[in-house]
């Protein structure tokens, strides 16, 4: 008992383990994995919406992977409102040029990235959007001004299919 | 556990009693010896007992007829308020069972607090007790998501969004907590298998809560050890049977109020409205009995902080056995830990009001004044409480006060010392 010497029956031992370890976790996998998005869910990836009844400082709210997805076009004061702002004011900081390619429209989740409800429109203390559950303002960029949200609003990948259509996902 | 070994006198109840001895834990629940000087604040064991099983025996009937669908919970849920017998009053029995579980809960744990039912040697009974009511939480949440209102769905979203505030793996988290991208079907479906399992999940810790407790006995209004079984105990049965029973009735009538005259009064109106992934209701509010961990989650203003306040709030119970400094167990004989007792009352109170309320302005000051004091109570003034109040003397047995005059001071120092 004293002397500790790894013998034949130790490495049996151990070799017994880590074949188990290895067998559970190849049996546990599948049981974490189906909770992840299936591929029904995954298939409903991209989304296309007619913008064409749009005009300036208005915003429709389509849904893209079971959530909504704000379609803005800004009228010439917000885009300056928007462009004006230094970068060091800013909680995450992110240029308005990067965030709204086409400065005229600009496509984000409508997501608050604090906990996830949908801000409102044309609301809060940045003429931007406001979150109602826990109080996050964000600017004409739908960047984070104010508020316990810890970054902007998401840009989704999309792109103009043609000058009326706008393709998401 | 009890001091007699015990025979059953018929010869089939022998033979069944050797092969599987049912009898003789029949005859200790029933001799079980408790403290004779238990309240009424020691009834509400008995009552969540009875509120574990109304919302299991009310949830099966439920699941015979609601479905769990995006497209066809709230449509189905309806079909049962409407069409199925008795459907509404089923229903109306678990959605106000589920706030008077709570609410019975609640008196249970402040009652452990008051009378210091949390300390050696029960500090197992009580972590287990935090760890059941951690799973109520659980369930109780899915629950509401089922109906698939907008409350449902928004408070879904809120409360698995706090997941996100994980760094690195949150997102991930998140996602595969919903089975999207966003909550949807598949989050309804395992949200509905979940509170099915937690119910029983519970039952399996309200045996060994029950085991646990069995085992040093009951803590009492006292807060000393008692002799058993003495002249300090009587048995369970019948004496405690009667004394639950009695309890057991006055909150039945309670219960029967809320499901009978106002069953709508404590969920929120908003739920009467489908789920809309597009549209947040103005003002999100939790079921009454999370607000004041609500309010202590919107009161930082760092998501992630936010989060881990909210967490330790809760987890900052398992570890009151060791906060709380102090031998003495009962409130009682604490002049001043009584006072700080009911500020803590006061300040969980203050925190469920502005949980409700926007989080804004004078509610918001309000709520991280509370919240501060909340955790000051927990890892400051119990720690220092224990080692500096000057405690009375407690009496050697519950009779003694009654039967023996005023307790002899210095034995009762000499016993305060003993129980170290």
């Amino acid at each position: 008992m004293s002397e500790k010497k790894t013998n034949r029956r130790d490495f049996l031992f151990t070799a017994t383990y880590a074949v188990g370890a290895v067998g559970v976790g190849a049996t546990v996998w599948p049981m974490i994995d189906q909770m992840n998005p299936d591929a029904s869910v995954k298939a409903l990836a991209s989304t296309e919406v007619d913008v064409s009844s749009l005009t300036p400082g208005k915003t429709i709210t389509v849904l893209w992977r079971g959530k909504p997805v704000f379609i803005r076009r800004r009228t010439e004061d917000e885009i300056a409102d928007a462009r004006s702002v230094k970068l060091d004011d800013l909680k995450d900081p992110e240029k308005d040029e990067d965030r709204a390619k086409n400065p005229e429209w600009l496509v984000m989740l409508g997501v608050c990235t604090h906990l996830g409800c949908v801000p409102l429109n044309d609301k809060g203390d940045y003429n931007g959007w406001f979150c109602p559950c826990h109080g996050s303002h964000y600017d004409t960029s739908g960047r984070i001004r104010k508020g316990p949200a810890p970054t902007n609003m998401e840009v989704p990948k999309y792109e103009f299919v043609n000058a009326n259509t706008i393709k998401i996902g | 556990m009890s001091d007699h070994e015990y025979t059953p006198k018929s010869k089939a109840g022998k033979w069944f009693n050797d092969r599987l001895p049912l009898l003789t834990l029949a005859n200790h629940l029933t001799d079980y010896p408790t403290p004779k000087n238990l309240n009424y604040w020691w009834t509400f064991g008995g009552i969540l007992t009875f509120c574990l099983i109304t919302q299991i025996v009310t949830g099966l009937t439920l699941a015979m007829h609601y479905i769990a669908h995006a497209d066809m919970a709230f449509e189905s849920v309806e079909h049962i308020m409407r069409d199925v017998n008795y459907g509404w009053l089923i229903r109306y029995i678990h959605a106000n069972g589920a706030s008077m579980f709570f609410l019975a809960v609640y008196i249970h744990i402040f009652r452990s607090l008051f009378y210091g039912s949390y300390k050696a040697p029960r500090e197992i009974i009580w972590i287990i007790g935090i760890i059941i009511y951690l799973l109520m939480m659980a369930a109780a949440f899915m629950g509401y998501v089922l109906p698939w209102g907008q409350m449902s769905f928004w408070g879904a979203t809120v409360i698995t969004n706090l997941f996100s505030a994980i760094p690195l793996v949150g997102e991930g988290i998140v996602t595969w907590l919903w089975g999207g991208y966003s909550v949807d079907n598949p989050t309804l479906t395992r949200f509905f298998t979940l509170h099915y399992l937690i119910p029983f999940l519970i039952l399996g810790l309200v045996v060994l809560h029950i085991w646990a407790l069995h085992v040093p006995g009951n803590n009492n209004p006292v807060g000393i050890d008692v002799k058993k079984p003495s002249k300090d105990t009587v048995p369970f049965h019948p004496y405690i049977v009667i004394k639950d029973g009695f309890a057991l009735l006055m909150f039945m009538i309670v219960f029967a109020f809320f499901v009978f005259y106002t069953p709508n009064i404590l969920g929120h109106a908003d739920n009467y409205i489908e789920a809309d992934p597009l549209v947040t209701p103005a003002h999100i509010v939790p079921e009454w009995y999370l607000l004041p961990f609500y309010a202590i989650l919107r009161s930082v203003p760092d998501k992630l902080l936010g989060v881990i306040a909210m967490l330790s709030a809760i987890l900052i119970l398992a570890a009151l056995p060791w906060l709380d400094t102090s031998k003495i167990r009962s409130a009682v004989f604490r002049p001043l830990y009584k006072q700080f007792y009911w500020i803590l009352v006061a300040d969980v109170l203050i925190l469920g009001y502005v949980g409700a309320m926007p989080a804004e302005g004078l509610y918001l000051l309000v709520a991280r004044v509370a919240t501060a004091y909340y955790f000051l109570h927990f890892l400051v003034i119990l720690p220092v409480l224990g080692l500096k109040e000057k405690t009375l003397p407690i009496p050697l047995s519950i009779t003694e006060p009654i039967l023996g005059g005023t307790a002899n001071l210095a034995t009762a120092r000499n016993k305060e010392s003993s129980i170290k």
